[in-house]
């Protein structure tokens, strides 16, 4: 697994206080992962402070699952 | 009664007479307060009154950039803002078919634009430490209205609504939103009324008196503190009667 997806895997599983075997490439932050909107908010402003990037909110509307984080993150660094 | 030993609170306007009592009063219960506002000298003074746990962080709520900052600069000299209180506030009277666009808009942006910017960026901190005591000054006019100062009233009722909207974005993370309207309080501003104005407004007010400005931070040290965790978008009037709402 990449770097990338290690350090995101990292933040969800302490942010949302699951088990890491949990976050799957197709886990949905919502509907697998128990997230709320608000959780949403806060793991995109934590991804943009850990890769110190910029998340723009139509991208971030598109990051629904793991997978569409760690693909969004690695265009984007 | 209240301790909030520990805590963090930074204050706007703290160099008027209400944010300097809501300082102290902050202060006195235990709390770290960073000082902001426009002049530095009475924010200076009133560092050195408090003595320790006392910082001057002085701010220019009309500069974009200035407010954007504000939060993080109390970071940086607390470690945290576990407790914001928006108190700054500037009027621009007139009747509104003599109102300017600039005298509308400065009032706007002072008093509620920057509010807002101040709890975006305070919230930002408070949902990852899961606690947030977050307490706006707005006024009785907010609620009642008052002839020659649209501009103030709209800022001071659109604080109440921006409060309750992030109330409850942010109830499930241990945060607070809440506003203090005080009514007639005494202060500079007060001071240079007349005896005629004085008795007219005094009408007005059941209690027969002005409020005194400790009398508005005592609310403020209660909606601060851990036990009023279960109030949040409420608006606690403090205005001697003069409007029971």
């Amino acid at each position: 697994m990449s770097d990338i997806a290690d350090r995101v895997k990292k933040i969800v599983v302490e942010h949302l206080g699951v088990e890491e075997d949990k976050v799957t490439e197709t886990a949905s932050f919502i509907d697998d992962l128990g997230a709320d909107s608000l959780d949403t908010v806060e793991l995109v402003m934590a991804f943009e402070e850990e890769f110190g990037i910029e998340i723009p909110d139509d991208a971030a509307e598109t990051i629904q699952t793991f997978g569409d984080a760690v693909g969004f993150i690695s265009k984007a660094v | 009664m209240f301790d909030l030993t520990g805590k963090t609170a930074l204050v706007t306007g703290a160099s008027g007479g209400i944010g300097a009592d809501i300082a102290r009063a902050l202060h006195k219960a235990g709390a770290v307060v960073g000082l902001s506002g426009t002049r530095v000298a009475p924010l200076e003074e009133l560092a050195a009154e408090l003595g320790e746990r006392a910082h001057v962080l002085a701010c220019n709520l009309s500069v974009a950039e200035e407010v954007e900052g504000l939060v993080k600069r109390g970071v940086e000299a607390m470690g945290s803002v576990d407790i914001l209180v928006n108190n700054a506030g500037i009027t621009r009277d007139g009747l509104a078919m003599r109102m300017s666009d600039e005298d509308w808009a400065s009032v706007i942006d002072v008093n509620l634009t920057a509010s807002f910017r101040l709890c975006r960026a305070a919230i930002r901190g408070m949902m990852k430490a899961r606690y947030g005591r977050i307490i706006n000054i707005s006024s009785v006019v907010g609620t009642t209205g008052n002839p020659g100062q649209a501009n103030y009233c709209a800022s001071k009722a659109g604080m109440v609504g921006m409060s309750k909207a992030l109330a409850s974005e942010v109830a499930s993370r241990g945060i607070t939103v809440n506003c203090v309207a005080p009514g007639f309080i005494e202060t500079a501003m007060t001071d240079k009324l007349n005896e005629a104005q004085k008795g007219g407004i005094l009408s007005a007010v059941p209690a027969g008196r002005m409020g005194r400005p400790e009398e508005i931070a005592a609310a403020v040290v209660y909606l601060a503190s851990g036990e009023a965790g279960y109030v949040t978008g409420a608006t606690l009037h403090v205005n001697g009667g003069m409007a029971m709402i």
